[in-house]
């Protein structure tokens, strides 16, 4: 069946309520005022030399990147066994390892973030890098599970046999077999729990210090005193960076895949 | 290999990280608070009490479900037709479509919260072009409300329906649709009893996705909602952040976590029951 | 006048031609199949019969009415899809059902109509189950009661038995040609598979790179192909290359065959020629009747029978002989070949076949 008059008419509405709120805060960046005005009334770049004077978003900044990094990172590296193991194998308690490694993505993030904010103050690491890395990780684990195991789940189970009938050691099944025939997943992986971990405000927002403060608690903060064109700037700088890795992305796996986590169709 | 060797060192951070950290989020929710003392180690039932006797949090408890179930609602009404349209779109189209329907999922909520802020307010983009257009006097104030947070979660959830509806269809077989016209069906009909059906079961689980992370959501009900409107997420953030009053938050936290939850496998029931032997 | 009537009909997809100038009768009551190897355009063929894809020329006749322009949904053919394309979310009965609602069959009626379609698939049982949980055998079923329940005038079939596996395959070749005549209906089959076809049919249309290239009795077609394409598609055949000196044909290395005369018209009047042979048409014999000898290159068992390459003057023949229970030549034994001149078809060499 084809897409009608509605159908097209509905999809240009939809596509505008998708990109107006992405849209204006690009628009309203550009503008030479000191405060927010649609559409800007003469456009310049004055707001994105404001950033250099405001150390604490290019902290921010960096804080995310390295945060982002090091908690997919961990996260992809304690998965992609665990997703092997769920992934393949029947076993008494699979569907209650599966459960509870994507549990995160049921609990309310309020109650994980006052969670780990308990737990860490009790043991003085509140605030620290590390803390905050080992809680991103438990947070964005179920992303990377649940693209591991659309790639196993998908992969033919019967290649490793042939590469043992051929004499390949387990180590050399694993390295030259099995991570080639699931790299997209993981790779797929890494990068949703990268994004997610840079977006990720709710349970940042316990458990950071004023040397920790990630990108979108820093954002948070200011645009809960107050909105002006900084923070339109900031952000477009942060869209421009999620388009650039979304096309990317996009480009390499696909987007849809990506999102939906399901390696074969 | 042993799977419980495989899954050991994630298993030990889950353990640590996830496992522990909640149940003393559990424990916290029994003591009780003291303004100047601090969290005093007691053990009782007097948050909960508190919180379900007092109105104050069922307002905020009954506000959070319904700006969810309105997410939920919009999500299905807006969500669903363009699953289906995405179906039918031509490849390059579509690929288009999919970056600009999935693609804001990747960018964080406090930026696209603040578009909205930007588009809302009474000085915003909206007001500004309907009092340019006369069909306006005076502002319609939609920042700190409620429907200016169902839209602007709205904005943020509906992804989520798009994609769990558009994986059902995908699952779908195309002959099915052949098969119905060649027995003599039009295209109403073969919507109504054969496509929007099949997608059922993508309509529900979106349905649940959204509808908890709405109710759990934080960001957005708390820049457009303000000190004013609050939610039950916003509520917890200021007892553990402000008020500094942990265990009544815990106790709110954990009375939102059962709530999600006893939602979440009742709806997961009631689908199961409907849909038993169908969709296995 | 035919039944269905397929009158010099066209497809093309861009440049690539999938159907060239196709036509074909069906009378009322007859079981037709289109065979020909995927991408030979007898999908092409049915998605037109059906309504799904519009002809580029040409016109489909079915019962004197001409059928072009005419919606997929008023066509009121039955139509049983490669992979069944049953309503998940329906029960057996709801899906047999369905074309008797669009057509606004109530009450009674529906039910007896329902029952009576599922009696004649044997699924009566099974009214109240939903698809997934039935076997590959019994959705066929299901397919062909919803199909047959409308009363169709006439039922098209798209490779439906390739989905089942080879021993349920038989039984259903056995079933289906028991259904289509019990329900009188008219039949168009599409396959690739040469056995279903034969075993199916009334009448086999061949159908290569979108034409019509033998349209005969599965029996006929099998003994008398009229192209070497026809011949190697159906059933195994042997490919003798050669030409006519006088009456006598001589192969391509110079061996003399007594062979049929050639048609008038036909192939091998004149410049190269082809034999077609079966190999089960073949013998082995005493020396002296020996047409030609040759040597046992290989020979593999197959049960029922036994097939041997045997290298020949006249080339590698295929051999197939039933197993009857004793010793057979082994690999590198000389055996001596003879058939009767009579079974040799004579054909133009294709470049394709």
């Amino acid at each position: 069946m084809k897409n009608g008059a509605f159908a097209h008419i509905f999809t240009v509405l939809f596509a505008v309520f998708m990109l107006a709120p992405i849209g204006v805060v690009v628009a309203v960046s550009f503008t030479a005022e000191g405060f927010l005005e649609f559409p800007p009334s003469t456009l310049s770049l004055r707001w994105y030399w404001a950033i250099l004077d405001n150390p604490d978003f290019i902290d921010a900044f960096i804080v995310s990147l390295k945060l982002g990094f090091v908690s997919a990172l961990l996260a992809t590296v304690l998965t992609v066994p665990a997703g092997l193991a769920i992934g393949r194998g029947r076993f008494r308690g699979r569907d209650a390892l599966q459960a509870l490694f994507l549990s995160p993505l049921t609990v309310p993030t309020v109650v994980l973030g006052i969670s780990f904010l308990r737990f860490l103050s009790l043991f003085g690491m509140n605030g620290t890098f590390i803390g905050l890395a080992v809680c991103h990780a438990v947070i964005i684990i179920p992303f990377v599970l649940r693209l591991v195991l659309a790639s196993v789940t998908g992969m033919d189970p019967s290649i490793e046999k042939a590469s043992v009938s051929l004499g390949a050691s387990p180590w050399t099944v694993f390295r030259r077999v099995t991570l080639p025939a699931i790299t997209p997943g993981v790779v797929g992986g890494f990068v949703l729990a990268f994004i997610t971990s840079f977006d990720e405000l709710t349970v940042s927002i316990f458990i950071v210090n004023p040397s920790t403060t990630t990108l979108p608690v820093r954002l948070f903060s200011h645009i809960a005193q107050t909105t002006d064109p900084l923070v339109a700037s900031v952000s477009t700088v942060a869209i421009l960076f999620t388009v650039v890795v979304m096309l990317i992305v996009d480009r390499l796996y696909g987007l849809d895949r990506l999102l939906i986590g399901e390696g074969k169709r | 290999m042993n799977p419980f060797l495989l899954s050991a060192p994630a298993l030990a951070l889950f353990g640590v990280m996830l496992v522990v950290p909640l149940i003393m989020t559990f424990i916290l929710s029994f003591h009780s608070f003291g303004f100047y003392t601090g969290i005093e180690f007691t053990f009782g039932l007097h948050n909960y009490i508190d919180v379900l006797t007092d109105d104050y949090f069922y307002e905020i408890f009954g506000r959070t479900f319904a700006i969810a179930l309105a997410v939920t609602v919009i999500c299905v009404i807006i969500g669903t037709p363009m699953a289906f349209f995405l179906q039918r779109m031509r490849a390059w189209t579509r690929s288009i479509m999919v970056l600009i329907v999935l693609g804001p999922l990747l960018v964080s909520v406090v930026v696209r919260t603040l578009g909205w802020m930007i588009l809302l307010g009474n000085n915003g983009v909206i007001n500004s072009a309907l009092m340019d257009m006369g069909l306006l006097t005076s502002p319609f104030r939609m920042m700190y409300t409620s429907g200016g947070i169902v839209v602007a979660l709205a904005h943020v959830m509906v992804p989520f329906m798009v994609l769990a509806v558009w994986a059902a269809l995908q699952r779908q077989d195309p002959a099915t649709i052949a098969a119905a016209e060649s027995l003599g069906a039009r295209r109403s009909t073969i919507f109504r009893r054969v496509v929007l059906p099949q997608a059922m079961p993508g309509i529900l689980s979106g349905s649940l996705i959204v509808f908890s992370l709405s109710a759990s959501s934080f960001a957005t009900p708390s820049l457009i909602g303000g000190r004013r409107v609050k939610v039950v997420a916003t509520t917890v953030y200021d007892e553990f952040l402000n008020t500094l009053n942990w265990p009544l938050g815990a106790a709110i936290a954990i009375i939102l976590l059962v709530a999600v939850l006893v939602i979440m496998v009742t709806w997961n029931r009631v689908v199961e029951r409907q849909f038993a032997g169908v969709f296995q | 006048m035919a039944y269905l009537e397929l009158d010099h009909l066209s497809k093309a997809f861009g440049p690539f031609q999938a159907v060239a100038d196709f036509s074909l009768d069906v009378a009322r009551g007859e079981f037709v199949s289109l065979l020909g190897p995927s991408g030979c355009g007898k999908t092409t063929t049915l998605q037109m019969i059906a309504g799904f894809e519009e002809p580029t020329s040409g016109t489909i006749r079915l019962n004197g009415r001409d059928l072009s322009g005419v919606a997929a949904r008023d066509r009121g053919l039955g139509i049983v899809f490669q992979t069944y394309a049953l309503f998940p979310h329906m029960t057996v009965a709801e899906n047999v059902g369905f074309g008797l609602d669009m057509r606004k069959v109530r009450g009674k009626e529906r039910k007896r109509r329902i029952a009576a379609a599922l009696e004649l698939v044997h699924l009566s049982h099974l009214a109240g189950r939903h698809p997934r949980q039935l076997s590959g055998g019994q959705r066929q079923r299901v397919a062909l009661a919803r199909a047959l329940v409308i009363e169709p005038e006439l039922l098209l079939l798209d490779e439906p038995l390739s989905n089942l596996d080879a021993k349920l395959r038989e039984e259903m070749q056995l079933e289906l040609r028991r259904i289509q005549q019990e329900a009188g209906v008219t039949t168009l089959l599409v396959t690739h598979d040469q056995n279903e076809a034969m075993a199916l049919s009334d009448r086999i249309a061949v159908m290569h790179a979108g034409t019509l290239v033998q349209e005969a009795a599965p029996f006929e077609a099998y003994e008398r192909p009229t192209t070497a394409f026809a011949s190697a598609f159906l059933g195994k055949s042997n490919a003798i290359h050669g030409r006519y000196e006088g009456p006598e044909f001589v192969t391509k290395d110079g061996v003399r065959l007594a062979a049929p005369a050639p048609a008038a018209d036909g192939a091998g009047a004149a410049g190269d020629v082809m034999l077609a042979l079966r190999p089960e048409r073949i013998l082995f014999v005493e020396e002296a009747d020996a047409v030609v000898s040759g040597k046992v290159v290989e020979r593999v068992f197959l049960g029922d029978q036994w097939l041997f390459k045997v290298a020949t003057p006249v080339g590698e023949l295929l051999v197939t002989r039933r197993n009857g229970g004793h010793a057979e030549p082994e690999p590198g034994a000389t055996v001596h070949l003879a058939w009767a001149a009579d079974h040799l078809r004579v054909l133009a060499p294709e470049a394709a076949a």
